[in-house]
């Protein structure tokens, strides 16, 4: 046994902290809340308010803007149907609003730190090790402080979906724009460049490829949290599943389970096909 | 014009500088000075004058600080101590806009790799100088188009750098430094990646190009016979120090030391061979 006298426990003083927090900033945290809440009724009331077949049209588009393929167009079109067949089209919907919306925040949130861990040593040195324990705590554990910050709802979940969907966008927006030729950059600079027209002209435009890469696993992993945060009181696809487990309904479960499938491969292929840049492909042949 | 003047240039790559830099100045060489102190001697005690409107060649072999020495004279890497003159100006004390705009409009480089943007077209690339300094669309278009021209890449300005040769690649490096019309050109080993006939030929073009527009040029070279084809002036640097600076023909003649004669010694025989 580890001798007694030697054990610290941190629970107590972590608590008090939180409900410090709670007490004191709760104002502050019911702002971000409302503002956040604003953002994701008006992607959901859009994405449900619409004709279905609206948005296949929109979701096919998008595949034929990226990829050019008739088949892919086809294929997203029938698996988009084969949703609504389902009769998960609505459910769709309200997962997709939140993982937007997720999306959204995490870009927000990533990017700018992504480019200061490019730009600065000390920045990366210190982000990468909270990365890692972002990716590494169990979801549950930063549920219950989020809960107690804002409560019940949509907007809990789309927090904690980012704290644990935005750690790839960093790394490899990063990783992007670190890759980009050295001589590049050397000659941009010896022209002269100033460091945003570096930024925005050069660095982020050839770091473009890896940080959609990032983007696609930040959505993945957005969709994959979807049931965990259904367990904070987010509706849609994840609270089917749950319901499916609860009531050991196996066909409720797996039908919602489809519905997520479905969806994460249709924006995955959607968002790879982006990711391509039409120079790569050209650069292939 | 430009008369570019370097003064006592002292580089070190590492932790310690003044303490390198005094072994450098007793005159350690930098394998001694690499292993006491763990710092990199890149140059030491390096001085001498460009004068404008030539074509001065910097030649050693890889590790002599040859590059290192180039980007001192637009500040893509700083020096440890020593000065550098742009006609008679310390271009160290600039702010950074000031550096900017001295980059803008005084130098431009072309680079071994050629460092060209790959999501620009090569109007786009050649251009770039001008359209970073603000030009006018038009105006950057005309000019840019020009040099393209200029250096016989007609026909392929709406092409992207991955679509061309070595070659042309440099070709359009050479116009993007040409159209920023700069009074100096810095052209670090410019001509090293490319095979010997169109490196012969894109020597050939410099010359002509130099013998028309008058510019400065600083060329870095590790070739013998490049710096003696091109070069009104030659320095050697040998592990971060000066060995020699003369003519060509005084280099022929009068090798400073053996080092340098060694070298001379090849080219010679090489000649001899062929008469």
């Amino acid at each position: 046994m580890f001798p007694e006298s030697l054990q610290l426990s941190i629970r107590s003083p972590i608590n008090d902290w939180v409900e410090a927090v709670v007490i004191n900033h709760g104002a502050t945290f019911k702002a971000i809340s409302n503002a956040i809440l604003q953002v994701v009724l008006l992607v959901e009331s859009v994405l449900r308010g619409l004709p279905w077949w609206t948005v296949i049209i929109v979701f096919v588009a998008l595949a034929w803007a990226s990829t050019r393929k008739i088949v892919f167009c086809a294929i997203v079109g029938v698996m988009m149907v084969a949703v609504g067949v389902l009769g998960l089209w609505d459910l769709t919907m309200q997962t997709l609003a939140l993982m937007l919306v997720a999306t959204l925040v995490s870009v927000l949130i990533g990017l700018p730190i992504g480019i200061l861990c490019a730009k600065n040593r000390i920045a990366r040195t210190i982000t990468l090790p909270v990365l890692d324990v972002m990716q590494t705590m169990p979801s549950f554990v930063y549920l219950i402080p989020v809960l107690m910050l804002f409560g019940l709802g949509k907007v809990p979940a789309i927090l904690a979906t980012v704290v644990y969907a935005v750690p790839p966008l960093i790394r490899l927006t990063d990783l992007g724009i670190r890759q980009v030729d050295a001589e590049v950059v050397e000659a941009a600079t010896a022209f002269g460049t100033a460091p945003a027209r570096l930024l925005f002209g050069v660095e982020l435009p050839l770091a473009t490829p890896t940080i959609m890469a990032g983007l696609n696993q930040t959505v993945m992993m957005a969709l994959s949290m979807v049931v965990v945060a259904s367990m904070i009181g987010a509706r849609g696809l994840g609270e089917q599943v749950l319901n499916g487990i609860q009531t050991l309904d196996v066909g409720r479960g797996l039908e919602a389970g489809i519905g997520i499938v479905i969806l994460a491969i249709v924006l995955d292929r959607i968002m790879q096909g982006f990711g391509r840049s039409r120079l790569e492909e050209a650069r292939n042949g | 014009m430009a008369e570019i003047e370097i003064r006592n240039v002292y580089k070190i790559f590492g932790q310690n500088t003044a303490q390198t830099i005094e072994l450098a100045k007793q005159g350690l060489d930098k394998a001694t000075i690499l292993a006491k102190t763990g710092s990199n001697m890149g140059l030491a005690d390096v001085s001498l004058k460009v004068a404008s409107g030539r074509i001065f060649v910097i030649m050693g072999l890889s590790g002599s600080g040859k590059s290192t020495l180039v980007r001192h004279l637009n500040r893509l890497i700083e020096p440890s101590s020593g000065e550098i003159l742009f006609d008679g100006q310390n271009i160290l004390t600039l702010n950074p806009r000031d550096l900017r705009a001295f980059r803008m409009r005084r130098v431009s480089m072309v680079f071994q790799s050629f460092g060209l943007m790959p999501h620009y077209t090569v109007l786009q690339n050649a251009g770039y100088g001008l359209t970073v300094r603000g030009e006018p669309h038009a105006q950057v278009r005309d000019i840019a188009m020009k040099w393209i021209e200029t250096v016989g890449l007609k026909g392929y300005e709406n092409k992207f750098p991955f679509e061309l040769s070595g070659g042309m690649k440099q070709r359009v490096g050479l116009a993007r430094a040409l159209a920023a019309d700069t009074d100096v050109i810095l052209m670090d080993e410019a001509f090293s990646a490319l095979d010997p006939l169109i490196r012969a030929e894109m020597q050939d073009q410099l010359i002509e190009l130099q013998r028309t527009l008058a510019k400065t040029i600083v060329f870095i070279t590790h070739d013998l016979d490049e710096a003696l084809r091109i070069g009104s002036e030659i320095a050697i640097l040998r592990d971060g120090r000066l060995v020699q600076v003369d003519t060509p023909g005084a280099i022929l003649r009068n090798p400073a030391n053996d080092y340098v004669a060694r070298f001379v010694q090849r080219h010679a025989n090489h000649a001899l061979a062929h008469d």
